[in-house]
């Protein structure tokens, strides 16, 4: 068994210049991963803000961004294997994508065709969850079963820096403690829960420090730098492989755009405070560094600026292209074997929806 | 079997689902060594091991929402409440989660979790221990919900639960826990969605369920003593809902009464009545009434006799069925 990981100082391997940081305990992913993962954040980030005009435009209904938040995005998904399971929220489309999740089935919730677009059992990936901390208590089932099954499955479970005041996410560091699960709870603290800053959700040194009351080891972790993060996320995903239980890693970042489109950020902070944090942007930073290292060329830029134009426009016409929905389907999952009642307003809507038989 | 108790009969359900299948696991609070504070999992974790029935910590939204996690990935969990308004904690798990899981994923991820609830009162219970909690899963689509009132149904019933592929919040009636009975668990038991005659009566019909079944059969047999002759209907799944059955029964006798010990405002006893004037509207010589607690909070164990629905209340409420128009 390894030492306990908790470090509450925070790891950083590169910083917001590009310059490498030297770590007693991370090593700094190769450079074929570092790339990867560059190529992965400029294609989120592309995501994210297709995402955004697809809402000004009217063909989602809302898109809660993660603008800023792609080093996380990308870290959390690149680093779980195939069998590994992902329990997103709200905000963490880029993360299911990078997960390999089609964009357009991904959005067909925004779009407002159906709760859930995409089929989670194929890739693993848990419906986006919209109340708070729920999922996580879900993800510690699915690695509780792994451990009973004796598979080596590992649930990430993510979250933001709101959710760490709701009781499922004491329950599920709780239990995924008591039970040893394979769960690596991923605390992405982008400052805001809406409106509300950090200093309300939590009077903790850092939201780290909460596991320490569980026996869950926690790591603090630059969550602009996708070099630690895939160093720090790598080492809690290793750890429950190996059956050696949960780790809460704190991941800090900002949300630097608005909650969603909905939300006007100039009511609740200033604008030289999100001036302060684009300086911070991850990809900015990995840029410099990959190009200071020349591990990025031109060519390779140019490469990744196509493929996220591809998908792009992939978005675009996907959503652009009016869904034909079958309104009988709202009674088709309740219950496996349908009721007697369902079946009787079913009959009802199918009548409605075929207008008048007798002409009146 | 002879004299079986319904906690007995609970019990060798729990056990024969785990035999045959290795898929189910059982856990909550107290259920492990101790084998809960109403003995219904007694044995199993000695029978299965640790692995198959055990103790999780003190929280019922955590016991939910990792059951429905132990759901995604490939096992049938049945866990225990251990009584009614320990519940309410879990209620977010399971209207939002548990209950919505297939509709939401379009049948992707359908949860075959049991919540099983020792439910209502008449066991002189301190508070929040004696709720009738039936209306808040009833009025959560997604959920089926179930409130035997024999140790065969409860026996059968749970067996079917725990085969179903979707959510079943099982509702077990604490004050028939220990009532003894002679069950053959081998005889085929009506399938989920299906209410049952207990009684066949010509002049009315008492619609009752779990708990209050076997107040309704008193009446009944009272009823008898004074020439009147009362059936009785037991819905034991209250959702689905056996329209058929029971409009068939009042139809009969052109007069009900929906006994339930929920209080009764906005409650399934309110449903029954609505669906049957619905249903039976021409076929009815008299307003359908209920016979329910009062829309109070539970009482203290001292006062619950006044709330509970009794066999004096459901014929004095009989005796009010017009029958001058006979």
């Amino acid at each position: 068994m390894t030492a306990p990981a908790t470090t509450y100082d925070l790891v950083r391997l590169i910083d917001a210049e590009g310059g490498v940081v030297a770590s007693d305990r991370y090593a700094l992913p190769e450079p074929a991963v570092l790339l990867a993962r560059y190529r992965s954040m400029v294609v989120g980030r592309r995501v994210n803000d297709q995402a955004s005009a697809l809402v000004r435009q009217g063909r989602l209904a809302v898109y809660p961004s993660s603008h800023g938040q792609e080093a996380c995005q990308v870290a959390a998904a690149a680093v779980l294997r195939p069998g590994d399971w992902l329990f997103p929220t709200y905000r963490d489309s880029v993360a299911i994508v990078e997960r390999g999740v089609d964009p357009v089935e991904l959005f067909a919730m925004l779009k407002g065709d159906w709760h859930c677009g995409y089929d989670p059992t194929v890739l693993k990936v848990a419906p986006q969850a919209t109340p708070l901390a729920t999922q996580l208590l879900h993800a510690v089932g699915v690695g509780h079963a792994a451990r009973l099954k004796h598979e080596d499955t590992v649930v990430m479970a993510l979250c933001g820096d709101g959710a760490t005041s709701e009781g499922d996410f004491h329950e599920a560091l709780n239990f995924a403690a008591v039970f040893r699960a394979p769960v690596v709870f991923f605390v992405q603290n982008n400052k805001y829960a809406i409106s509300v800053p950090l200093a309300r959700q939590s009077a903790a040194p850092s939201l780290a420090h909460k596991g320490i009351g569980y026996g869950v080891p926690a790591v603090h972790v630059d969550g602009n730098d996708v070099a630690a993060l895939t160093a720090v996320l790598d080492e809690a995903v290793a750890r429950a492989a190996r059956g050696e239980g949960p780790t809460l890693v704190e991941a800090d970042t900002y949300r630097m755009q608005a909650h969603t489109n909905a939300d006007d950020a100039t009511r609740y902070r200033t604008s030289e405070e999100v001036e302060g944090w684009l300086l911070r942007d991850p990809l900015t930073r990995l840029r410099a560094h990959l190009t200071s290292t020349g591990v990025l060329d031109e060519a390779a830029e140019a490469r990744f600026a196509a493929e996220a134009d591809a998908l792009a426009a992939r978005i675009r016409a996907g959503l652009n292209e009016d869904t034909v929905h079958d309104p009988l389907e709202l009674f088709a999952h309740v219950y496996a074997g349908g009721s007697p009642q369902l079946d009787a307003q079913a009959a009802l809507l199918r009548d409605e929806l075929a207008g008048p038989q007798d002409a009146r | 079997m002879t004299g079986l108790t319904m906690a007995q009969a609970i019990n060798t359900a729990l056990r024969d689902a785990m035999t045959a299948d290795e898929t189910v696991v059982v856990f909550g609070e107290d259920v492990g060594p101790l084998g809960g504070v109403f003995r219904v999992t007694d044995g199993l974790t000695a029978q299965f091991g640790e692995d198959r029935c055990f103790d999780t910590p003190l929280a019922e939204s955590g016991i939910v929402g990792m059951a429905i996690g132990m759901a995604m990935n490939g096992l049938r969990p049945v866990v225990e409440m251990q009584f009614d308004a320990f519940a309410y904690p879990a209620f977010e798990q399971i209207a939002s989660h548990l209950a919505k899981s297939a509709n939401r994923t379009r049948g992707a991820v359908r949860l075959p979790v049991v919540v099983r609830v020792p439910y209502a009162g008449g066991i002189g219970g301190v508070e929040h221990h004696c709720d009738s909690s039936e209306g808040y899963y009833a009025h959560t689509p997604g959920l089926t919900v179930l409130a035997p009132a024999t140790a065969a149904d409860a026996y059968g019933l749970l067996r079917q639960a725990i085969a179903l592929p979707d959510p079943v919040v099982f509702l077990e009636p604490k004050k028939l826990y220990f009532a003894k009975e002679d069950v053959d668990l081998a005889a085929p038991v009506l399938p989920i969605g299906r209410a049952v005659v207990r009684r066949e009566g010509t002049d009315a019909t008492l619609i009752a369920y779990g708990p209050s079944v076997p107040v309704a059969l008193a009446a009944a047999e009272q009823a008898a003593t004074e020439g009147r002759s009362l059936g009785v209907v037991d819905l034991r799944s209250i959702v689905p809902f056996d329209d058929e059955t029971v409009a068939a029964a009042v139809r009969s006798t052109g007069r009900a009464v929906v006994v339930a010990e929920a209080q009764g405002f906005a409650s399934v006893a309110s449903e029954v009545v609505a669906r049957l004037t619905e249903q039976c509207f021409h076929s009815l010589e008299a307003p359908i009434r209920r016979v329910t607690g009062f829309d109070i909070p539970y009482p203290p164990p001292k006062l619950e006799r006044h709330h509970l629905p009794s066999v004096d209340r459901i014929l004095d409420t009989v005796d009010e069925l017009q029958w001058e128009h006979a």
